[in-house]
């Protein structure tokens, strides 16, 4: 079965890679923080994001197209927000006329439209610069060390881990139905997905609950352990500092322009 | 000779109202390698699962001397390596790598000791090289050995097995053999392919609905034809 990892290029090799999860953990949050705040009229502040986000991308020698498609997961989202906020009553741009009714897309309306679209945007290319130049190991250890609650930690490698399982499972009982000449009628087919989707519930819990027997066979108590231990050296101060204080004189120029 | 593993008078039930185990007793010695055999459904992986904790019940479980609970899990498992019958689940990494070092990992130790144990357990079962390759894509044979590399690289003083070679061709069950004979530790195997079980221990438990049905050296239980027969099994070749 293949499975696409979330980190699939987290063993690449380069400045953004080497950071500590910890150092790139604040900063991405600072920087959605920043982006999120800022007002939709600033264009100079959101050029100025972007150009930030453009040269850590560049820096992290991540695969462009790579970055590109996984950045379109929000378009579904962009669309059903804006395509409702376009006709948001104010200043008339547009108007078209849709069988008996007229309708006007405004500047108002618009500006909703971009507000979403360039914040869902920036925040989505910090977050895939974040998850695809760190091992996930290491994230949850970042986080776990930021003092985030164990528990959600532990829920997230274990979903992590466990999406896979699921997958698998489903594959096999895929594999078995088409074996069995699948087809008929529409009630039978929906009924006999709706058997499955249960039956996978079943199955990956029950392997689920082995899978957690092996590991605490192997010593596994709940804690995160990753093979080389995250130092919070120099470079990762820096690289901190330096993002924040930009993030700030962004957002200086933001009030005082 | 020093016990290893002591079991007294162990029952247990499956939350499903399944007597699965009935009055068990038994004792392994050190450098002993036992042989655990039965039908299926005997009661042969719940009794395995009994030896590191997983499963618990009333009834006296020692290992070193020490009782199944709480304090002493962590130690237990150290020295205890159960290896599933599934690999499947006992392979959950991304890459063979990260499995055979989860359990050294866990151990605390190093990043140089880390590695050093996770070749040489690779070494062990002759998969030295495998360390980036996906758990997931290997055939049943290669993953059955990751599997036991997984629990050698903690370095167990004993060796838990479920049947071992069960799924696997003729030539990988001789190679299987042969490797688990060149490992020093004491063994449980617990197994109905027979043929391991002759080649590996000198004394032998035969299990069946839950209860012992007879213990002793090895050549005298699966040279006793009817008692195998009556309990489903079938006498090794060349007996």
């Amino acid at each position: 079965m293949e499975h696409s990892f979330i980190d699939r290029y987290s063993n690449l090799d380069s400045f953004i890679h080497r950071l500590d999860p910890r150092a790139k953990l604040i900063t991405t949050l600072a920087f959605i923080l920043a982006v999120v705040v800022t007002p939709p009229t600033k264009w100079p502040a959101f050029a100025g994001y972007f150009a930030l986000i453009s040269i850590l991308l560049l820096l992290s020698k991540l695969p462009p197209l790579y970055v590109f498609k996984r950045a379109l997961v929000i378009i579904p989202f962009v669309l059903l927000i804006g395509i409702f906020n376009i006709f948001k009553p104010g200043e008339v741009v547009a108007s078209l006329n849709i069988w008996h009714w007229q309708v006007s897309i405004t500047h108002e309306g618009l500006l909703v439209l971009w507000n979403v679209f360039i914040k869902a945007s920036l925040s989505i290319l910090s977050l895939i610069l974040l998850s695809s130049t760190t091992e996930f190991t290491h994230l949850l250890k970042g986080l776990e060390q930021l003092k985030m609650p164990k528990v959600m930690v532990m829920t997230l490698s274990f979903a992590y881990r466990y999406i896979f399982v699921i997958v698998d499972e489903a594959m096999r009982m895929w594999r078995a139905r088409e074996s069995r000449n699948f087809g008929g009628k529409r009630v039978w087919r929906i009924k006999t997905i709706g058997h499955m989707v249960g039956s996978l519930f079943l199955r990956s819990y029950e392997r689920g609950e082995r899978i957690y027997a092996a590991m605490v066979s192997r010593g596994y108590e709940g804690q995160i352990r990753v093979l080389s231990s995250l130092s919070f050296s120099q470079r990762d101060a820096y690289f901190s500092t330096i993002m924040l204080l930009l993030l700030i004189s962004i957002g200086l120029v933001i009030i005082f322009w | 000779m020093r016990e290893v593993i002591k079991i007294d008078r162990l029952f247990f039930r499956y939350p499903d109202g399944r007597q699965a185990l009935q009055d068990i007793s038994l004792v392994v010695s050190y450098g002993e390698s036992v042989g655990i055999i039965g039908p299926n459904g005997a009661g042969k992986s719940t009794l395995l699962l009994h030896m590191n904790g997983i499963l618990q019940s009333n009834g006296l479980v020692r290992v070193f001397g020490m009782p199944i609970e709480g304090k002493n899990l962590k130690s237990i498992r150290s020295k205890v390596g159960l290896v599933f019958q599934d690999p499947n689940d006992q392979l959950f990494s991304p890459t063979v790598f990260d499995d055979v070092a989860f359990g050294p990992i866990n151990l605390g130790l190093t990043e140089e000791e880390v590695r050093q144990r996770v070749a040489q357990a690779l070494n062990w079962v002759g998969m030295a090289g495998y360390e980036q390759r996906s758990s997931h894509h290997l055939s049943l044979g290669e993953k059955k050995r990751i599997a036991i590399a997984t629990v050698l690289s903690m370095n167990p003083e004993i060796l838990v097995l479920d049947e071992p070679t069960s799924d696997l061709d003729p030539r990988s069950r001789w190679s299987l053999t042969e490797l688990l004979k060149g490992l020093p530790m004491t063994k449980v195997i617990a197994a109905h392919d027979l043929e391991i079980v002759k080649a590996l221990c000198q004394r032998t438990l035969l299990l069946d609905e839950g209860r012992i049905i007879a213990n002793g050296p090895t050549e005298g239980i699966l040279s006793n034809i009817p008692l195998l027969e009556a309990h489903g099994l079938a006498p090794p070749r060349g007996v």
